[in-house]
């Protein structure tokens, strides 16, 4: 049996590119290290979940939907992606042309010891994501294929997904704001203006 | 026993609620209960209307919609309220607003007893949570308690169940 493919970029590497990348996207990260890696450099555009894994994409695609104009860029983890799985296929079904959703896929759940998850075992979830009618879906491994993939995540015109594989290598929570409804109230506010307080 | 429901008005009510209180998200699991407000919506060109793989998924879309500036409105029967649980804490804990319109089941007649544990834990597990739970027993109530709902949950960022009593999907006869 062929050996499988392993991801060799360090995580905070890879966000470093898509924060550099990201323009006026709205972000949204799931919780866990993807929340701590975008709060490395905190943006009023980014939502941070804490809890609620599996929301997520989710999240995402009602933020697309109410934002049509606005590229929406969801990036989790992997274990919080495969909790959330139905969204691949209500969200293909739904097909929002300005969401992007990206998993950062370290093939193991880091917060709770470092057990491995399903995609360590194989699954695809380029392949979900193909079989879910995401036009685009690819898995990425390499410093040039991100390059590739960052320019697609925050200026593509359709629905889009990337597995980005990376290391295990594990990093601080670099993220101090935890209030739920702060980082809700400061979202809308930069967003919506004196409307958010309609 | 009244085995018939008249015909019902009331999800039509609903839908004319929806429209003056400026909802333009609806996230769905089906119930027969639900099925007309579901056409209604569907047929409505100014709504997005989502179906959904699991009732949870609901919870966190419409957060992504009131995130986005959108008012949003999750469907479903008394089966999914279970599943949406832990969803909820975001909910909770950013202060979303959340109209859930739960069509019950297990609770008045109802002839499959494998609706029975979620159907009659449906209030008490939205209510330990943190959402204030309302109901509705008879059809000519279902637009006024669904109207105040829609008021309180936009206007106190707070999460807000409408239970429409299984008696107003009517009796279904099972003895023969």
């Amino acid at each position: 049996m062929m050996e499988r493919r392993q991801g060799t970029m360090d995580r905070r590497e890879v966000v470093a590119s898509m924060i550099k990348g990201r323009g006026d996207a709205l972000i949204v990260t799931g919780l866990g290290s993807t929340c701590y890696d975008f709060g490395t450099e905190d943006h009023p555009n980014t939502f941070y979940l804490w809890g609620g894994m599996g929301a997520a994409a989710m999240l995402g695609l009602g933020l697309a939907l109410a934002q049509p104009a606005r590229r929406v860029v969801v990036v989790t983890g992997d274990g919080e992606m495969l909790m959330g799985f139905g969204a691949f296929a209500t969200i293909g079904a739904k097909a929002p042309k300005n969401l992007s959703l990206v998993v950062i896929d370290n093939e193991h759940y880091s917060e709770t010891g470092m057990q491995p998850t399903h995609t360590r075992r194989g699954i695809d979830l380029e392949g979900v994501a193909k079989a879910c009618n995401f036009p685009s879906a690819e898995t990425v491994y390499t410093e040039a294929e991100l390059a590739k993939s960052v320019s697609e995540i925050f200026g593509g015109t359709e629905l889009l997904f990337r597995d980005i594989k990376v290391n295990t290598k594990r990093y601080p929570m670099s993220l101090r704001l935890r209030d739920g409804a702060h980082i809700k109230n400061r979202f809308r506010e930069n967003l919506l203006g004196s409307k958010a307080f309609d | 026993m009244t085995t018939e429901a008249p015909a019902r008005t009331w999800p039509r009510d609903i839908y004319d609620v929806f429209k003056q209180v400026g909802i333009e998200q609806i996230a769905y699991v089906p119930d027969a209960g639900h099925a007309q407000l579901i056409r209604d919506c569907e047929a409505d060109n100014a709504m997005n209307v989502v179906s959904l793989t699991t009732e949870e998924e609901g919870v966190a879309m419409l957060a992504g919609g009131w995130l986005g500036g959108k008012r949003g409105a999750l469907l479903m029967q008394s089966s999914g309220v279970g599943n949406c649980i832990n969803m909820l804490s975001v909910v909770m804990e950013s202060r979303f607003p959340l109209l859930m319109i739960v069509t019950m089941r297990g609770e008045w007649g109802e002839f499959n007893p494998w609706q029975l544990p979620m159907g009659q834990s449906t209030g008490k597990v939205l209510e330990d949570i943190g959402v204030y739970v309302q109901r509705a027993e008879r059809p000519d109530e279902v637009r006024d308690v669904v109207h105040a709902a829609a008021q309180m949950t936009f206007s106190s960022n707070r999460p807000i169940a409408v239970l429409l009593g299984q008696r107003l999907i009517g009796f279904k006869d099972w003895s023969k």
